[in-house]
Parts: structure tokens; C-alpha cells; sequence
């Protein structure tokens, strides 16, 4: 009952030849391949994976926050190949100082809301992202509530007996 | 719509109306704001404002515990709960390593293809109705009132099921549910049928939907569209074939597709969808297996109600998961299951506590409702409603 098939090794090869120093690290959980991404490599490896290894698909963004860990953030992408029938999934890890990665836009038009929703509720900027607003929150809301240091009221509404 | 009649683009030029659709439309099925600037009766430019409905349920899920969580999941597309329950359950199952019995396996996908029906008939309903067509409506709800009886008769809810829980099912299938289910599905394709003769041939329908909402299956597919949009433009896809849950791979259905992609293959997709479904139905109800609808595993799953009177190690664990939950391994998974609107997965991690430590649920009418302003823009006004209802999401399920 495996969703993922599971052998990514010669994909996770040829964009390491490809991109040296690209493939950070390379983990396996439940049979599911994942692989850590040097940030600044990200847009080189998807554009890599979409062209010449027929990742078709880019099926969403998200971020994990794993404070107070350092660096703070996990950016996900979940990438899927139509014609292989197989998944990939990229990390890339992003300290809270300088939550900025590259935008994935020019790569999958998909790539779009998935990171205004990570930059809404995780606060992690995109550069070069064409309209990077918040999307599920109004335009003046404080705070990025995915945030594990932010209260699952909000900061606004504390119960009676709080301050 | 006949162009002709219209004020040609030429003579509109120059005078641009931005015009705001929604958000309490009510052909935007929920609350989708949708700001479009106007050329005539010719749209320029489109640009959809969501988040009406977000009420954080991903950050909710991080409060509860893993078991908890299952009704949140039912929030999220509030006409496909089931498949939800689902996906997340699977989730989690593989997180914890549990195996569950073929018998739940099988009613699962019952369920699962009952949902699938039931979200069916609310867009059919829903989209001859936004296109003028409003006896099919009707027709429509009546069987889907049929369904949603099976749905209470499972759970004693209507829609906010929670049915399918970590480790197997919520409750016993009640007595006579067999019988009830084969009852509604045996009647189901003259059901089908019906609507077929309201609308297959109907030449109002026709013109409305050929041709209307196309786009090229590259640009789909980079937009991230899933589920009958896809199929409609001639990609094979169904997850349920591709990577199979639950015991899919033991059923025999056929993954309808069309090549014309417009809104009108949409609606021949999703009818012959619900054929399908009926069918699998139909062999889930012919070989479902007997034995136990909850998996063994005593730590996560809570005893039997005759065991927690007998036996202490029973009453441990009863009063162990009822009051702080069960843990789960650390570790993180992606599940995908076909949802009636395309590929549901949940995104699940764990630090090895009571709770989740994140759920992102990827939802397909987010990314669905992400390719509408590329298939209105520099088309009529008109089509925007038929193209807009024939993606067919949720904006429970767009916003979570």
C-alpha cells in the first residue's frame, strides 16, 4: 500500500551531478523519499526536475515550523511526475532572520498561491514571486498564525481569566 | 451565446468596469469574492479574492489530539467528509503502522464512493441551476437525500460524519445497512439516466456548455488542476488506479475521460463518474468480507465495551486514550486519495506526541479555483458562471 515508488536514488543523482552541491541530504520515512534542498538551489533543481525528469506537476507548498529549533522553518514541496507515477518531495530549511526563498512561479504557475498561503500564515517571504500578498488572511492581520509561537486564539482574544 | 448580438469588443474598448462578483453570489457556491474588469460583455482580467471561510483548520488540528482532529477533517469539504475522514486516516495509519481489517478496508471505499455520488448530484443540481436549468435540481437532491439517509443511518450524522476513524470505523455498520444501501443503488442508473434526458440533448445546455472553459491540458496540469477537469481533457489520471488505498486495486471500475475539455466533458466525466461508483458500490456490497471493522490494536483503537467491564488491561487503555490520546511515532507522511474533485492529500507530521504537530491538507479546489481566471479571461461574462460551476470546489475545502 505504498503510495510512493519507491526508488528516487537515480533522480537524486543525476541533480547532483547536475547542480553540485544542490542534494543537501537524502531521507526516507514510511517509504517516502524526501530530500533536502540547499535553498538557494531550489528554483536550478525544479526547473532540473520539471524538464528533464518529467515532474510535470508541482502538487503544493508548505512550511513546518519547528521552533525553537534553529534553522526555524522547513519549506515542502510536493512534487509529482504524471508519466512516472512517482513523488518527490524537496525541503528546504529556512532560519526565521532571513525567511526568504526563491519563487518557484516562473517554473509551475501552481507554485503561486501555495506560496502567498506560506508567506501568510508562515510569514517566509518568495522573492520574485509577481503578487506576494496574503491570501487566507485580510490585508491588515498581525502575525502568521501557522507559527508555533503564536496562540491558537490569536492574540487578540485571550479567555477571561488571562490578562 | 450568440456574439454578434453583443456590443463588439471594439465599440467597449477603452471603457473598462471593474465589477465585483460574490462574495455572496450565489453562483460562487460559498463565499468566492471575484473581481473582474469588463470590456462590454467581454472580461479582461479576473482575479479571485478567497479566505472568507478560513477558519484555520489546519492550526486547529495542532490543539487536538490525533483522534480528534478526524471531525475537523469533516469541516474542510463539506461534501466529500468521508473522503476526507479518509485521507487523513490513512494518514495517520501509516504513521502508526497500523494494519486495518479487509472488512473496514471494503466499507471504506463504500463510503468513499457513496461520497463521491452524493458530491456528484450537489454539482449537477448546482450547475444546471446557475445555468438556468432548475428542475434538475431537484432530481438531483432527491437521491442525494437518499445518500445522506445512509450516511445517518452509519454514523447519526448527516454530513459531519467522522465515520471513518484512526484504526478502522466509528462505530458497528448498523443492522440492515446492507439492504438500505443496495436499495438506493440498485435504482441509482435509471436515476442517472433521468438526468441524461434533461440534459444531454438540451440544446439551451448545449450551447451554455460546448466550448465554454477550455484550456490546453499543459496548462492544466502547471496550474496544478486535478480530478474530472483532467480526465475531461483526456488524461487518464484517477489516483484510486495509479497509487490504490484501501484495498482499491480489488475493484473493477473504469476511469472515464473525454478529450473535448470543456464544460460540457465535464459534466459527461462526472456523470459517468457516478456510474463507476455505483458499480464499485455494487461489488463492495456483493464480496464485503467479514470480521472485525477496527483494527487490533488496543492502544490505539478503545476496547470493546463488554472487555473495559472484564478485564483491567482493557480499562487502562480505555481511560489512557480517552484522556490523553495515543501517540504516535515521529515521522511525517503524505497521503493522496481521489476526492470527487480531484487529488485530496494530507501532509502529516508527527514529533511523537498526542498530537499533531502539523496538518496541511492539500486540497484540489484550491488548486482547482487557481486555474479559473485563465479560462474566463477575454470570454463572456456569461460563461464565467458555467466555467466557475463546472470546476466544481468547495470554498469550505478552497479556505480550510
Amino acid at each position: 500500500m505504498s503510495v510512493q515508488a519507491a526508488d528516487v536514488a537515480p533522480i537524486v543523482e543525476a541533480v547532483a551531478a547536475r547542480l553540485p552541491g544542490a542534494v543537501a541530504e537524502i531521507r526516507s520515512d514510511r517509504g517516502q523519499a524526501i530530500v533536502y534542498i540547499a535553498p538557494e538551489a531550489i528554483v536550478d533543481v525544479c526547473r532540473f526536475l520539471k524538464e528533464e525528469q518529467q515532474f510535470e506537476r508541482l502538487a503544493g507548498i508548505t512550511a513546518v515550523d519547528w521552533y525553537p529549533l534553529d534553522p526555524r522553518f522547513e519549506v515542502v514541496y510536493f512534487l509529482h511526475s504524471l508519466s512516472r507515477q512517482q513523488r518527490l518531495r524537496l525541503k528546504c530549511r529556512v532560519a526565521e532572520e532571513q525567511a526568504e526563498l526563491d519563487s518557484l512561479t516562473a517554473v509551475w504557475r501552481s507554485a503561486n498561491w501555495y506560496e502567498r498561503e506560506v508567506f501568510d500564515l508562515f510569514g517566509i517571504r518568495f522573492r520574485g514571486h509577481p503578487n506576494l500578498r496574503r491570501i487566507m488572511l485580510p490585508e491588515d492581520w498581525e502575525g502568521h498564525p501557522l507559527r508555533k509561537d503564536y496562540p491558537v486564539h490569536g492574540f487578540k482574544y485571550g479567555y477571561k481569566d488571562e490578562s | 451565446m450568440n456574439d454578434a448580438a453583443l456590443e463588439t469588443p471594439a465599440a467597449a474598448a477603452g471603457r473598462r468596469l471593474t465589477l465585483n462578483l460574490g462574495p455572496q453570489h450565489p453562483s460562487t457556491h460559498g463565499v468566492l469574492r471575484l473581481l473582474v474588469e469588463i470590456e462590454g460583455e467581454f472580461i479582461r482580467k479576473a482575479e479571485p479574492d478567497i479566505g472568507f471561510l478560513h477558519t484555520g483548520i489546519e492550526k486547529q488540528c495542532e490543539a487536538l489530539t490525533w483522534q480528534q482532529a478526524v471531525t475537523l477533517t469533516d469541516r474542510v469539504d463539506y461534501l466529500a467528509n468521508l473522503s476526507n475522514n479518509l485521507c487523513y486516516a490513512l494518514a495517520v495509519e501509516k504513521l502508526l503502522g497500523l494494519e486495518i481489517p479487509p472488512k473496514a478496508q471494503w466499507m471504506r471505499v463504500l463510503l468513499a464512493e457513496l461520497t463521491r455520488i452524493n458530491s456528484h448530484l450537489v454539482w449537477l443540481g448546482t450547475q444546471a441551476l446557475d445555468i438556468g436549468a432548475m428542475s434538475v435540481f431537484l432530481y438531483c437532491f432527491r437521491e442525494r437525500e437518499d445518500i445522506l439517509r445512509i450516511f445517518e443511518m452509519f454514523s447519526g450524522q448527516r454530513m459531519m460524519t467522522s465515520y471513518i476513524r484512526i484504526g478502522g470505523l466509528a462505530l458497528e455498520p448498523p443492522r440492515g445497512w446492507d439492504r438500505a444501501v443496495s436499495k438506493f443503488i440498485r435504482g441509482f442508473p435509471a436515476k442517472i439516466q433521468e438526468y441524461e434526458d434533461l440534459l444531454t440533448r438540451n440544446p439551451i445546455w448545449l450551447r451554455r456548455t460546448q466550448g465554454v472553459g477550455c484550456l490546453p491540458l499543459a496548462d492544466l496540469i502547471d496550474l496544478g488542476v486535478t480530478g474530472p477537469v483532467l480526465r475531461a481533457s483526456g488524461l487518464a489520471w484517477d489516483i484510486r488506479k495509479t497509487e490504490p488505498y484501501s484495498s482499491y486495486e480489488k475493484f473493477d471500475f473504469a476511469i472515464p475521460t473525454r478529450t473535448e475539455g470543456d464544460v460540457y466533458a465535464r459534466y459527461l466525466v462526472r456523470l459517468e463518474e457516478m456510474r463507476q461508483s455505483a458499480r464499485i458500490v455494487e461489488q463492495a456490497l456483493a464480496g464485503m468480507p467479514e470480521g472485525a471493522y477496527q483494527a487490533d490494536a488496543p492502544k490505539v483503537v478503545l476496547p470493546d465495551r463488554e472487555k473495559m467491564k472484564t478485564q483491567m488491561e482493557a480499562l487502562i487503555y480505555h481511560f489512557k486514550i480517552v484522556t490523553e490520546g495515543f501517540q504516535v511515532p515521529a515521522g511525517e507522511v503524505y497521503q493522496a486519495v481521489e476526492s470527487p474533485r480531484g487529488e485530496l492529500g494530507y501532509y502529516v507530521v508527527s514529533d511523537g506526541t498526542a498530537k499533531p504537530y502539523r496538518v496541511f491538507m492539500r486540497t484540489p479546489s484550491f488548486a482547482n479555483l487557481q486555474a479559473l481566471p485563465r479560462m474566463i479571461e477575454n470570454r463572456l461574462l456569461a460563461d464565467t458562471i458555467a466555467a466557475m460551476g463546472s470546476l466544481d470546489f468547495v470554498l469550505g475545502d478552497v479556505d480550510r
